[in-house]
């Protein structure tokens, strides 16, 4: 793997207007990701994750104040226009959490799926049909032919989303950013879909960024994941480490906080207090500090910045302090 | 297959309401004060020749149910009776002012096509002060019913510009056109006004989806998703409000054709309502009324195509 | 500093100004000219400075002069007590029909819903019918063979609105009888009647009250219509609708302002009671949450 990141964000900041004043979703997220690297992204509501995929995928809306920089194979994704931004969207795919949503429901299934390749890649409608067939068989559906005519209400929910991850990738992207595809699918479906994600991914080298609120789904297939706090990346972790060794109080939480399937609670671990959005942070302390059981003065004296420790990054004040004791101890 | 059972339900409602339709204006007849030969004479007195001919013609000494048979047999093969005052079939009296009504109401809706979605759809996708005009604009125009934008009309671009004649129905096509186009405007103007808001309420919606922004994320240019994804989607709603009131010109052309003396189907049916000349009124209205509810089933039909899901509910809209 | 209520100030009139302020400025406004138009209603003859009724042909078509604001009209009467003294049958024209068609409607629409079943596709059948007959058309039917006169149209339009009242009323109401606390009412042993009188209509209470609003707006200009083709409101009784129609010669002899001040008259309040029942519509999506 080519240490020469895919795709970069540095710095980023975004303000919308809410409610009238501007406000802050994302403060100063930097991540980077490598080619064929996938990287989850870990948080609450108002988190700031999908607003980060959204950024990276220039799906902001009008009026949106960008601050800092994201860079795709070296050049500045937010100066692009035209042509040169439509290249862009056939490099770095999307796809989203409520597929019957989005996908427009009085146009057939084929058109769908061969919409991107005839007008952007001039591609005839017989071929692209015929790449559009072979993709769905490769998300596991078989009788692709008779499905093209279709209609989206023709079909279930887990099936749309294997045709949104077919459309995704029939142009040959570089990057998925996945915005919790699964999270409006049953168990059973998700189950399904994360494993054709997991295995279309590898096989084709694609970069994916996994947004998902479970901790446990983004450590099953991402090499490392980071995680989000009220507009802040406040961890970033090899997948594997990330439970055994959080380097942040909140990921600690996080994890501790899923009840474990092979033991008896008495009572769950709810993290007190209730998750910040960006733009409810504080300006001059820790985000986290009112709901950290390891609060201490330092961390109410400024913004903490992002320390590299362990193979990763951490955004707490006590870091260092801290290594090795913010167990995962589920309740008992 | 789905799709066959679909318009063939439709049809069955629309030939069933119509049955009932006829049934109610047929029943006209002896809902009027006084015995349904009164009410065939138009109150006046008639001599006993005159009468006899009365009874045979509309079996008015046959039962109730036979005689609207008779009605209704003799309607779907073209015969409707005789005007009372004018002492013609009603079908040839029909006949020559159906032309004049049709046109109006082609012309109208042309109109409030070209002007009302087009005026919809820009002001939808442009937010900005020319959106606010439109809307307050149309705020305005919703509320002038056809009569009160005829005066309007009238004294401006005929008294006072001269522009367009005030009057009647002009001889030769194009004498026609120029004849026609203040009571098309006067007949357009408050359903323009009702459409251009509906399309910009539904451009504005359809925009706001989220498999909007699947196709922006996928690079599909902006026209190409304005045209597939927005309009594509609101082409329901909208096909649904403009046959909707494209429907009801059909009825407020009468009010036209009065204003302008026109010498249309509505004007007459005004004139026979006045001098009760029941048969007439018969005639015209059953032929609105098949109109009116073919033109809804038009609608119907139109949006079941261009959103599938519609042909698979029962009841209408 | 005393606790004395105003006399007269109940809990629901205190409910209607919140409502009615909460519709913003516009809502307001419209209130107030729907205000005028009533209050028009009632005292009209009572306001009008002169003889709405008298003709004196002498003064046929002179203009405003005096105390005449707005002139005379095609017999020589005084237009501003013309148009004060039509305000009668012009708004209470829409309100019959307004009260008609919202009563029946709402019956038909709470029947259907509670029961369902056959008594539902019996009355939903019965209603689909009715939607074939345009509202002027079924006005111009009831004059051909009733005679012309305001009552005939009036119910004549009532009966032609009703479907469409119905269909939306009955959509709420199905919602409505869906909530579960029907169920737990039912369960109590409440009876029918009680519920939906008690419960199910005050619920869909502000729908009903924006829908009538709507509705007086297109009663207003369907009777005007009616009254304009000489079918409805008769001369020489003051009306609106029919004041167009008289001075409609007008136009022509260059005295176009008895006919235009009528038509301000019914744009205006059309276009008030567009505003208002828009908002109200609003309100009442609002409150269904």
């Amino acid at each position: 793997m080519s240490d020469l990141p895919l795709l970069e964000a540095v710095g980023l900041t975004v303000l919308l207007e809410v409610n009238g004043a501007r406000r802050a979703v994302l403060r100063d997220v930097s991540l980077a990701l490598r080619p064929g690297e996938a990287v989850g992204l870990v948080g609450e509501s108002g988190s700031g994750k999908s607003m980060t995929a959204r950024a990276m995928g220039r799906l902001l809306p009008p009026g949106a104040e960008v601050r800092g920089s994201i860079r795709f194979g070296g050049t500045d994704v937010g100066g692009l226009a035209g042509a040169d931004l439509r290249r862009y969207r056939s490099q770095v795919a999307m796809i989203f959490q409520d597929p019957r949503a989005h996908v427009n429901p009085v146009r057939r299934i084929g058109d769908f799926l061969t919409e991107a390749l005839r007008s952007n890649h001039a591609v005839p409608r017989a071929q692209a049909r015929r790449r559009a067939v072979d993709m769905l068989a490769q998300v596991g559906i078989e009788d692709g032919t008779r499905r093209l005519r279709q209609y989206p209400h023709q079909m279930s929910g887990g099936m749309l989303q294997r045709i949104m991850i077919a459309a995704a990738l029939l142009t040959g992207p570089r990057l998925l950013l996945a915005d919790e595809p699964t999270t409006a699918l049953d168990v059973t479906t998700q189950a399904e879909v994360m494993a054709i994600l997991d295995n279309l991914r590898r096989r084709s080298g694609l970069a994916m960024l996994f947004i998902t609120h479970d901790l446990e789904l983004a450590a099953a297939i991402c090499d490392r994941t980071a995680v989000m706090y009220a507009g802040q990346i406040v961890e970033v972790r090899a997948s594997a480490l990330l439970h055994s060794d959080p380097l942040h109080p909140y990921t600690a939480a996080l994890a501790a906080a899923r009840p474990d399937i092979t033991r008896t609670m008495h009572r769950l671990r709810a993290i007190p207090g209730r998750p910040l959005s960006a733009f409810e942070a504080p300006a001059a302390e820790c985000a986290f500090a009112p709901r950290c059981p390891h609060v201490a003065g330092v961390c109410r004296a400024a913004v903490p910045g992002l320390v590299e420790l362990a193979g990763g990054v951490s955004r707490c004040a006590r870091a260092n302090e801290l290594r090795g004791q913010l167990e995962v101890t589920p309740g008992g | 297959m789905r799709r066959w059972r679909f318009v063939a339900r439709r049809l069955v409602v629309l030939v069933a309401s119509l049955l009932v339709a006829s049934l109610v204006i047929f029943a006209a007849l002896y809902l009027a004060p006084g015995t349904p030969l009164a009410a065939l004479s138009g109150g006046q007195p008639l001599p006993p020749a005159s009468v006899q001919v009365l009874e045979q013609r509309y079996h008015l000494n046959q039962s109730f149910p036979a005689q609207y048979w008779y009605w209704l047999e003799n309607a779907l093969h073209g015969n409707l009776g005789v005007s009372i005052t004018l002492r013609e079939n009603v079908s040839t009296l029909i006949a020559s002012r159906i032309w004049t009504t049709a046109g109006l109401v082609l012309y109208a809706s042309l109109i409030i096509v070209v002007l009302g979605i087009g005026l919809g759809v820009v002001s939808g996708l442009r937010p900005g002060p020319f959106d606010g005009g439109v809307l307050v604009v149309t705020a305005v125009c919703a509320a002038i019913p056809a009569f009160v934008a005829a005066i309007a009309l009238i004294i401006v671009f005929a008294v006072k510009l001269g522009w367009f004649p005030a009057l009647g129905n002009g001889t030769g096509f194009l004498d026609n056109v120029r004849h026609f186009t203040l009571p098309a405007v006067s007949l357009a103007t408050a359903s323009l006004a009702i459409v251009a808001r509906v399309t910009r309420a539904s451009v504005r919606q359809e925009a706001d989806r989220e498999h909007v922004q699947t196709a922006v994320s996928r690079g599909i240019p902006a026209r190409q998703v304005i045209r597939r994804h927005i309009l594509r989607n609101a082409a329901v709603p909208i096909t649904t409000i403009t046959g909707i009131t494209t429907a009801s010109l059909i009825a407020v052309a009468a009010v036209v054709e009065v204003a302008f003396s026109l010498n249309g189907l509505g004007a007459y049916l005004v004139q026979a309502a006045e001098t009760k000349d029941i048969a007439v009124v018969q005639g015209i209205s059953l032929l609105l009324v098949t109109a009116f509810v073919v033109v809804n089933l038009l609608t119907d039909l139109i949006c079941a195509v261009l959103d599938p899901r519609l042909a698979l509910t029962d009841s209408p809209r | 500093m005393t606790t004395v209520r105003a006399a007269g100030e109940t809990a629901a009139s205190r409910r209607g100004v919140a409502l009615l302020r909460a519709t913003g400025p516009a809502g307001i406004a419209s209130a107030t000219v729907i205000s005028a138009a009533t209050f028009a209603a009632a005292f009209g003859p009572l306001l009008a400075p002169y003889d709405p009724d008298l003709p004196n042909l002498s003064l046929a078509w002179a203009g405003p002069v005096g105390g005449h604001l707005l002139g005379y009209d095609f017999e020589g009467r005084d237009v501003l007590s013309r148009l004060l003294a039509g305000a009668q049958s012009s708004m209470l024209g829409p309100l019959a029909v307004v009260i008609l068609s919202v009563t029946a409607g709402t019956l038909l629409a709470v029947t259907a819903a509670w029961r369902r079943g056959v008594s539902d596709a019996v009355i939903s059948s019965g209603l689909n019918v009715l939607f074939a007959f345009p509202g002027i058309l079924l006005a111009i039917l009831a004059a051909a063979v009733f005679g012309a006169g305001l009552p005939a149209a009036a119910i004549a339009l009532s009966v032609a609105y009703l479907p469409y009242v119905a269909r939306v009323l009955r959509g709420a109401a199905l919602r409505e009888r869906n909530q579960p606390y029907v169920a737990a009412l039912e369960v109590q042993g409440a009876s029918a009647t009680a519920i939906c009188l008690r419960h199910v209509i005050p619920n869909i209470g502000p729908l009903i009250v924006a829908q009538a609003t709507i509705l007086f707006g297109y009663a207003m200009v369907d009777l005007a219509a009616v009254s304009f083709l000489g079918l409805g409101v008769q001369p020489p009784t003051a009306n609106w609708g029919v004041m167009i129609a008289e001075n409609q010669d007008g136009l022509l002899l260059g005295h176009p302002l008895p006919a235009v001040a009528a038509g301000l008259c019914i744009v205006a309040v059309v276009i008030a009671v567009n505003v208002l029942g828009e908002r109200l519509f609003d309100q009442a999506r609002a409150a269904r949450g």
